[in-house]
């Protein structure tokens, strides 16, 4: 299952410009550190937001308000979707870094990941979006 | 030269004693989070919509007993080793060496007042 480390041939065609070259374990890797600071970023503010419930109750209304807007559920949803993919990604890392016979089956595994995400991700996120079709109705 | 990177995530560090906890933590902390993150995110988008939450919501329903206020605060704490430890690995990738020091103090300087801050409402909030 291990790939070769020997260098990849030179690119010849357009395909070959545009296809992603790293494999699987590379694009995982992108996309877990790419939603792991965008839920990092969102921990800085719901902290901060968190905080206003006791010292500043109305402003932590008004924030909700923004949070329950059409574009506060859009953003909701992107935030969702960062951190169930790196949840279940996570998880994939956590039983290969402790079972590392399993890394032979990594690929498997990121599908088992995307798998999961779709199929519990589109229904949250419809429970999520739903309020706005309301609203345009 | 060490392996930073494999095909599938981070190696297990060998060289340094404080690396290897952190990498022990934020495995730990992932565990716990899985559970504690995504059951916090479907009660506050799932079971109750952000439109039907308010501050006085927080304090008489989500937070009306002390075991629901211990338990986010186990996911502040959880939290915050989880992403900081996250972010220390990022800054070691790409901070220039020159000024990493600074960038890793200013790093655990916000975690810290991340905490006092969560743990302060947590505290202080009146019982409903």
């Amino acid at each position: 299952m291990a790939r070769s480390t020997a260098p990849l041939p030179p690119r010849r065609s357009l395909k070959d410009y545009l296809s992603y070259r790293g494999g699987e374990g590379m694009v995982a890797w992108a996309f877990h550190r790419i939603s792991g600071i965008a839920v990092w970023a969102f921990v800085l503010l719901h902290v901060i937001d968190i905080y206003l419930v006791g010292g500043n109750p109305e402003a932590y209304n008004e924030l909700l308000a923004i949070y329950a807007s059409p574009a506060g559920r859009v953003m909701e949803t992107l935030l969702g979707a960062a951190l169930f993919y790196h949840a279940l990604n996570g998880m994939r890392i956590v039983v290969m870094d402790f079972w590392p016979a399993l890394t032979a089956y990594h690929r498997t595994l990121w599908r088992i990941v995307w798998v999961l995400f779709f199929a519990i991700g589109i229904p949250g996120a419809y429970i999520i979006l739903k309020p706005i079709w309301e609203v345009v109705r | 030269m060490s392996v930073r990177y494999s095909r599938v995530g981070r190696p297990r560090p060998t060289g340094s004693r404080a690396d290897l906890r952190a990498w022990y933590a934020v495995r730990i902390t992932a565990l716990a989070l899985f559970v504690l993150a995504l059951a916090h995110f479907s009660m506050t988008h799932f079971v109750f919509d952000p439109a039907d939450q308010t501050a006085e919501w927080i304090a008489q329903t989500r937070w009306n007993s002390v075991a629901l206020r211990l338990l986010d605060w186990s996911m502040l704490v959880a939290v915050i080793i989880h992403a900081f430890l996250g972010m220390r690995t990022v800054a070691q990738d790409y901070v220039p060496a020159r000024i990493r020091t600074v960038a890793l103090f200013v790093l655990y300087l916000l975690a810290a007042g991340l905490l006092f801050i969560g743990t302060t409402v947590v505290l202080t909030l009146p019982l409903k």
